[in-house]
């Protein structure tokens, strides 16, 4: 399963141009290599500050445009990945090994992505041994896989 | 006590918390502890003891800030309890014993030498799991237990057998593997193409027993195809200058990327062509990009992966089935009957000829292959010639083409697909010429 971890803005990442520390980078870079070589690391972004983004306000059929920055920091995206792992706890085991990032508090968030598998029917043992039979039909390489 | 008293729920949730800590540490703790007892089993046998006291003593101490650590010093603990218990009788043992105290003693900091060592070690437990002394399900199951850090249960699971059958596999091969005292080491030179090749075949093997099989029946079987890439994307930081492994994770990345637009909601598979490539998930499609792309940088030969992932990275671009590039398909198909030569892999290529040249030109090659024995039994080589003969009009010779299919597949769908097929070809005399 998939999670999304997504990391709340700071006003020091909220800030104009600031660049993070290097050491800090470091941190983060050794991180995210160990959670590449662990094999969960799916994808990884950071975020500009909101004052390069905007928003789009849905009301009825109005769609009204306001330009950052935004207030209200802790509400505020900084960066995202996407982990691939076998529970929720996994995600949490290892956002907790994360480097703290930020001079002031902060919170990361961690959401389940929907998949497939939260869709599919739930099938009697009949359905699912009719499913084995037939696997067992198929062959390796098939034409047109 | 019912299941929603919240002292019940709490224990509940933290041992969910050590299974995630396990899932992450096993691997590791179990290639340190190999390491230094040299005895696979034994090591898996320790750190198995010490996820046990961690499940008995973590609920009262709480989850120690570095459970890593922790499991590996229990487990080194035991370990040294039992070398001195057996020390008497077996000199080897005692030597090894002092051996570990001594390195305890000098060495206060042995997390961070381990740690530096961690990626080798993690690497020679992977070529010992998957050794070819043992047989290919007993190294799939070892390598799920060992790399993937999953339970007995979860394996019998996922290879749809019972869970005595998977303990029984897996301490038969720790028993052969100690019985043959394979070392714990990293093949060189001219071997190590030969057992990266049995390691790459291993993690297909677990691949696509997820994947095959997802057609919508139990949901343990995707998370099949989950361990075999994170086995795989762990093996490609392992050994980063090797194209092959680039390759594998590629062809499970892109072949992955089509796992929800395969099955239809009602579980059903759903053929390449048929696929709603909307659906299609472009996340792992660039990422199984970028691993051909890292492959490429390697090395200009390409070996069977990588192909077979160019062949699926050719459907994967191409937004409509149309707009499918044949041409590079039949050139990379035709290099990987080179390097692997297969009556299979012939049909396909025929297929792609088919599709890049006209219906003529691919019946030439399944002609061809008519003869060949091992396809004699194989329902789509009639099944693939059927279409070309219905293609060019030749459709009395098409339907018996397609009833013969039918009666060599036993799966019931596919046999009323083709006898429709073949029906149709009857309904439409008149019909002679569709290009």
């Amino acid at each position: 399963m998939r999670f999304m971890v997504i990391v709340k803005a700071t006003a020091e990442s909220e800030k104009e141009g600031a660049l993070p520390d290097p050491q800090l980078m470091a941190e983060m870079g050794k991180y995210n290599e160990e959670l590449s070589k662990a094999g969960v690391l799916l994808a990884l972004d950071g975020l500009h500050p909101s004052s390069k983004g905007a928003r789009v306000k849905f009301s009825g059929k109005s769609r009204t445009v306001v330009d950052g920055p935004f207030t209200e920091a802790k509400e505020l995206i900084a960066g995202f990945s996407i982990l691939q792992v076998k529970s929720l706890e996994e995600a949490i085991e290892w956002v907790k090994r994360g480097p703290n990032c930020g001079a002031g508090d902060y919170e990361v968030e961690i959401r389940q992505v929907f998949e497939m598998e939260d869709f599919a029917p739930i099938l009697s043992e009949e359905q699912i041994q009719h499913k084995v039979e037939r696997r067992a039909q198929l062959p390796n390489q098939t034409a047109n896989k | 006590m019912s299941a929603t008293d919240p002292h019940q729920a709490e224990h509940q949730a933290l041992h969910r918390t050590i299974e995630a800590v396990w899932r992450i540490e096993s691997a590791r703790v179990i290639a340190g502890l190999t390491r230094l007892t040299r005895d696979v089993g034994l090591a898996e046998d320790l750190a198995q003891e010490a996820l046990l006291a961690a499940l008995e003593q973590w609920p009262q101490s709480g989850v120690p800030d570095n459970p890593a650590a922790w499991l590996t010093a229990t487990a080194k603990r035991r370990a040294i309890d039992l070398f001195r218990r057996n020390a008497v009788a077996q000199r080897k043992h005692e030597e090894l014993g002092r051996e570990l105290e001594a390195l305890e003693q000098t060495s206060p900091d042995l997390d961070s030498t381990l740690d530096n060592t961690i990626g080798d070690d993690l690497l020679r437990l992977v070529f010992i799991a998957c050794d070819p002394i043992l047989p290919t399900e007993s190294r799939a199951a070892l390598t799920l237990r060992l790399l993937g850090g999953l339970t007995t249960d979860e394996i019998a699971r996922a290879f749809l057998t019972t869970e005595p059958a998977i303990a029984q596999r897996i301490v038969r091969a720790k028993r052969t593997l100690a019985d043959k005292h394979i070392p714990f080491e990293v093949p060189r030179g001219l071997e190590f193409a030969a057992r990266l090749s049995s390691v790459l075949e291993v993690i297909y093997l677990i691949f696509n027993e997820g994947y095959s099989a997802t057609t919508g029946d139990d949901l343990m079987r995707p998370t099949l195809c989950e361990d075999a890439l994170r086995l795989g994307r762990i093996l490609a930081e392992l050994t980063p200058a090797e194209p092959e492994v680039h390759g594998l994770v590629a062809l499970m990345e892109i072949q992955a990327s089509r796992i929800r637009a395969r099955i239809t909601s009602t579980g059903e598979l759903v053929l390449l062509f048929d696929q709603n490539r909307t659906q299609w998930d472009q996340l792992l499609i660039h990422r199984g990009l970028n691993a051909i792309e890292r492959a490429h940088k390697i090395d200009t030969t390409r070996g069977p992966y990588l192909l077979q992932a160019e062949i699926a990275a050719c459907h994967a671009r191409a937004r409509t089935p149309s707009e499918t590039d044949w041409q590079r398909i039949v050139i990379l198909y035709t290099e990987l009957a080179q390097v692997i030569p297969s009556p299979v892999i012939e049909l396909n290529r025929a297929v792609a000829v088919s599709m890049a040249h006209g219906p003529q030109a691919g019946l030439t090659l399944v002609d061809a292959l008519a003869s060949e024995p091992s396809l004699a039994r194989y329902h789509l080589l009639p099944s693939v010639r059927a279409d070309l003969l219905y293609k060019l009009g030749r459709h009395p010779e098409a339907r018996t083409e397609f009833e013969r299919a039918a009666a060599l597949t036993r799966n019931i769908r596919e046999r009323g697909l083709l006898l429709t097929r073949a029906a149709s070809c009857e309904t439409d005399p008149t019909h002679s010429s569709e290009k």
